[in-house]
């Protein structure tokens, strides 16, 4: 559940920035503004519990461990994404456009390999 | 299959600590800016924008600092906001007094910066009002103060012409009937014209009236930085209108200032003549406030470049043709200076400062060394500027690097004394020259 809320804030994160990119429509930049927050709420509490389950269940933990390198990457990437975010206008491109994707591709990648992996990301995904 | 996600990290590292070592090395060149032709560096912002907000305290046994052979004194105190003030021709002194601004938070940004800025600022209430002064005595201590009008929308820009007083409120520009010597506002006022105000960021507006009093001018800031509202925000913005007194039409005279905030008629050849803040975060030495002459239908860059042809890369999509027929501003005060009052000097203020203009200066945020925080007097010949600004009013920010005013309104009473609206401290300060 948290992972899909992550996941779903950051793909419309990117898809915000991308509309930017193509409009230079400034709301679609606020959009992506608050939706790389809310994908960055989500993905710090999935980061958390990830941990947890990491130091608790523990039997094959090598698939759940990439599954929490990858979302401390996109949570990393969604911070700086944020403060590049913050540049006025069009300052923020293309930066802006390239850390969304990229955070969201890591945060989706996450979650394939959290759901697949034996023994633990149940309760993530 | 650890290698991977190994990999991922430095590069992430690498991400984060780049910008992060780039923003220390943004030193700040504290370059000769001042003057028709100043150094501008390169462009550069970091990952943060560079912030230093005032740290206000109480002046208790402090003063500022009066340029050498000048006194200051405190006339009026505890007033709710004064900006702006005006010499009405018996010597009482009116004060504009509020806080005006309709920012909406439509980015994280928005809201954490300000929460960050309202550190730097008084907390008291809007006062929303006129406060007349009075020296019936002349002793130049000003012991009566009354509320002159009241009711007013964060009235800033004021104008006198025969006896019609002229205020700029946030929202539009109104008058009222005056006669020498009145004390309270005979009645509520009559509005001339709406002014700009759905959304109103840079809220000030500035006014001054033509010297045959036909027109006034009306100086009205930008929605934004640098169009991060989008440019719906900016119809009729960074503008300066010109207004018929008689029927309130009004056409722009000057557009592409990002935020004329004082305006002033030069004596003699009744030229108008402006201060504007220029934009943020590209930079402590960009981008320099100026003081400039306007000319009818000039275009002065903003949002498309800054001090002429620099293009500002922010903008986006670009207007070549634009840039190419910005104007360059006549002097430059310095970056991040934020200029807020104008007022062209009289021969009764004496020696040195008998040609020129007063600016008063806010002080800076997006610097790491602050700049402005004082007045400032730029000596003109000729009608034109003629060499680097001179202190006039320092100590607003002390040694100890607490803030205990800031200046914004300067206004000189042909009796010799130049005043200034402190909004930090609340305070309406006198300037004169010491008696021998």
């Amino acid at each position: 559940m948290l992972l899909g809320a992550a996941n779903a804030f950051l793909v419309s994160g990117f898809l915000s920035d991308w509309a930017y990119a193509g409009s230079t429509e400034i709301q679609w930049k606020n959009f992506a503004s608050w939706l790389i927050i809310g994908g960055l709420v989500f993905t710090g509490f999935a980061l958390l519990w990830t941990l947890v389950d990491l130091i608790r269940v523990p039997p094959s933990r090598g698939p759940r461990l990439v599954a929490f390198v990858l979302l401390f990457g996109a949570f990393l990437l969604g911070i700086v994404d944020e403060l590049v975010h913050a540049k006025d206008a069009w300052a923020s491109m293309p930066e802006a456009l390239i850390l969304s994707g990229v955070a969201a591709v890591l945060a989706i990648a996450a979650t394939a390999i959290a759901s697949a992996a034996p023994g633990g990301g149940r309760a993530l995904t | 299959m650890n290698t991977k996600p190994v990999k991922t990290i430095s590069l992430l590292g690498l991400l984060i600590a780049a910008p992060l070592a780039l923003g220390a090395l943004a030193q700040e060149a504290d370059l000769p800016q001042y003057g028709p032709d100043p150094k501008l560096p390169a462009p550069y912002r970091g990952l943060l924008p560079t912030m230093k907000i005032a740290n206000p305290a109480a002046w208790d046994d402090r003063r500022p600092q009066a340029a050498q052979g000048y006194i200051v004194r405190a006339i009026a105190t505890d007033l709710k906001i004064p900006r702006q003030t005006l010499v009405l021709p018996n010597g009482d002194i009116l004060v504009a007094e509020g806080r005006g601004g309709a920012d909406p938070t439509l980015t994280p940004k928005d809201f954490i910066a300000g929460i960050i800025k309202a550190k730097g600022v008084t907390h008291v209430e809007s006062g929303n009002r006129l406060t007349l002064l009075q020296d019936r005595d002349g002793d130049g201590s000003y012991k009566e103060q009354t509320v002159f009008a009241d009711h007013l929308n964060a009235p800033y820009g004021l104008a006198l012409v025969g006896d019609q007083l002229y205020v700029a409120n946030q929202d539009a520009l109104v008058r009222f009937d005056y006669r020498d010597g009145q004390t309270r506002a005979s009645g509520p006022p009559v509005k001339l014209t709406d002014l700009p105000s759905f959304m109103n960021h840079h809220w000030t507006k500035a006014l001054a009236a033509s010297a045959d009093g036909r027109f006034l001018y009306v100086g009205i800031g930008s929605n934004s930085n640098i169009t991060e509202r989008g440019m719906l925000a900016e119809v009729d913005r960074a503008q300066i209108w010109e207004v018929d007194a008689k029927t309130g039409a009004h056409r722009a005279f000057a557009t592409g200032t990002r935020n004329p905030t004082a305006l002033a008629i030069q004596p003699g050849t009744g030229q108008l003549w402006a201060i504007a803040n220029e934009r943020d975060e590209i930079g402590p030495d960009l981008v320099p406030d100026y003081l400039t002459s306007v000319k009818d239908g000039g275009f002065y860059g903003w949002p498309y470049s800054y001090w002429g042809q620099n293009v500002d890369t922010r903008v986006h999509p670009q207007d070549p043709q634009k840039v190419a027929a910005a104007i360059r501003p006549d002097y430059s005060l310095g970056s991040h200076v934020a200029a807020l009052g104008v007022a062209f000097s009289a021969p009764s203020m004496g020696g040195r400062f008998a040609e020129g203009v007063f600016v008063g200066e806010h002080g800076s945020w997006n610097r790491q060394t602050p700049s402005g925080y004082k007045v400032v007097f730029v000596p003109f010949s000729n009608g034109r500027p003629s060499g680097p600004p001179v202190d006039f009013l320092d100590g607003f920010m002390g040694d100890d690097g607490k803030t205990r005013g800031r200046p914004v309104g300067v206004t000189v009473d042909g009796r010799g004394a130049l005043i200034v609206a402190d909004d930090l401290s609340n305070t309406i300060w006198r300037v004169t020259a010491a008696k021998p």
